[in-house]
């Protein structure tokens, strides 16, 4: 069960090969998936268009839920990546995890804090560099002194407990999910009673992760789409 | 293992930056490759969709109108024929008014004709019957006549005959 990440300092910074690895394979499934979904495109949908149209459809929801679609409908193609994205990558750790010499190479990329905390950085400097672009540098600032001054320290905070939440919620879902997995799996692989004992909770684990897997990809647009419209939104 | 559960530990720089430059490329490739082009065909249903609803609407308005029109020219005609109908059925009555009146006409002028013909008839009934009561009643009187002559008369009767018969000889 021990085991540590297969790292490789290159350029002076450190590199998580199995993180490279796994960043990697799930872009290229969704980049594979989005465009063989959208290769044939029909005004009679057909398969998977219908899938991928559900999916637009569906973050047009979020983004419609949240903000006027005219402000809103730019993080349109923002949020379907990062939805199709984080569910794919939470997916990936599910049938199994590779293990070469106490190294572990398969594994969501989203069970590792620095994958998931860099996705909710880039999206809370979405949202700054959106309420500048948007609303000008004034009305951006006047956002953190209303609706009453002193509560300039709590808005500075929230936003870096916006981020770390929103980081660390997504990383404690699917890493949880995965040791589970992992000591199911351990427990399975000891003996015969064990694969006996370990093999209805590691089916109602995998159905529930599962779930997690997709309510996190899901709370996490949605969420980006919140800050985005707390920020870029006339009034809140 | 759960060294990697704090954050200090096997703090991994590269990672960030390649996680973000992943992101962005995949971010950009969907945007030409899958979600531009999806999200123009989408757009593009909308806008056939729409055509089609106001297309629909125009053509309802137009068949709208059309029935009305049918409907105003169906009454119209409907009047035409009724009206077309009394006319026909005032020239027939005044038709037959007109070939009763000539049939009294007619049935009057053979009446009088019967009576001139009956008139006619009777007047010369009555002279041929006048005129055979003459021939009736010359020959009654010479039946009379005959019987009260006597011998004598009767061969000086035969003798004038009789010379009468010689002289024409």
């Amino acid at each position: 069960m021990e085991h540590h990440a297969p790292t490789h300092d290159f350029l002076g910074l450190t590199f998580n090969l199995s993180n490279v690895l796994m960043i990697t394979i799930a872009s290229a499934i969704v980049f594979i998936l989005a465009v063989v979904a959208t290769r044939s495109l029909a005004m009679r949908p057909t398969g998977l268009q219908n899938f991928i149209e559900w999916v637009m459809d569906f973050v047009k929801g979020l983004i419609g839920s949240t903000m006027d679609w005219k402000t809103g409908g730019r993080f349109l193609f923002l949020g379907m990546t990062l939805l199709m994205y984080i569910f794919v990558s939470n997916m990936l750790g599910l049938p199994f995890a590779i293990t070469i010499d106490h190294e572990l190479w398969w594994k969501s990329p989203t069970a590792d804090p620095t994958i998931t905390l860099t996705l909710a950085t880039m999206v809370v400097v979405l949202t700054h560099y959106y309420g500048v672009k948007m609303k000008g540098p004034k009305e951006y600032g006047k956002g953190f002194i209303s609706p009453l001054k002193f509560l300039f320290p709590f808005k500075l905070i929230e936003e870096f407990s916006n981020t770390l939440t929103l980081g660390l919620r997504l990383y404690g879902n699917i890493y949880a999910g995965e040791i589970l997995l992992g000591l199911l799996a351990g427990l399975g692989a000891s003996g015969f009673g064990g694969a006996l004992g370990a093999f209805l909770p590691m089916l109602a684990w995998q159905g529930f992760s599962i779930f997690v897997g997709t309510i996190q990809a899901f709370i996490f647009t949605m969420l980006t789409m919140v800050y985005m419209a707390h920020k870029v939104a006339d009034d809140h | 293992m759960f060294n990697s559960l704090i954050l200090g530990a096997g703090f991994a720089a590269g990672d960030i930056i390649y996680q973000l430059v992943a992101f962005i490329v995949l971010l950009a490739l969907l945007k030409k490759f899958a979600w531009g082009p999806l999200m123009g065909i989408m757009k593009e249903r909308e806008q056939h969709i729409a055509n089609e609803i106001d297309a629909a609407e125009k053509n309802r308005k137009e068949a709208e109108a059309f029935l009305n029109e049918q409907r105003d020219e169906m009454k119209r005609v409907r009047q035409e024929a009724k009206a077309m109908l009394e006319n026909q059925k005032q020239m027939a009555d005044q038709k037959g008014q007109e070939m009763i009146e000539a049939a009294r006409l007619e049935s009057e002028r053979l009446k009088e004709a019967a009576t001139a013909e009956i008139k006619r008839e009777r007047e010369s009934a009555v002279a041929s019957l006048r005129e055979q009561v003459a021939s009736l009643s010359v020959m009654i009187a010479s039946k009379v006549v005959e019987k009260e002559l006597d011998e004598r008369a009767q061969k000086q009767l035969i003798d004038e005959y009789l010379d009468q018969a010689g002289d024409q000889k």
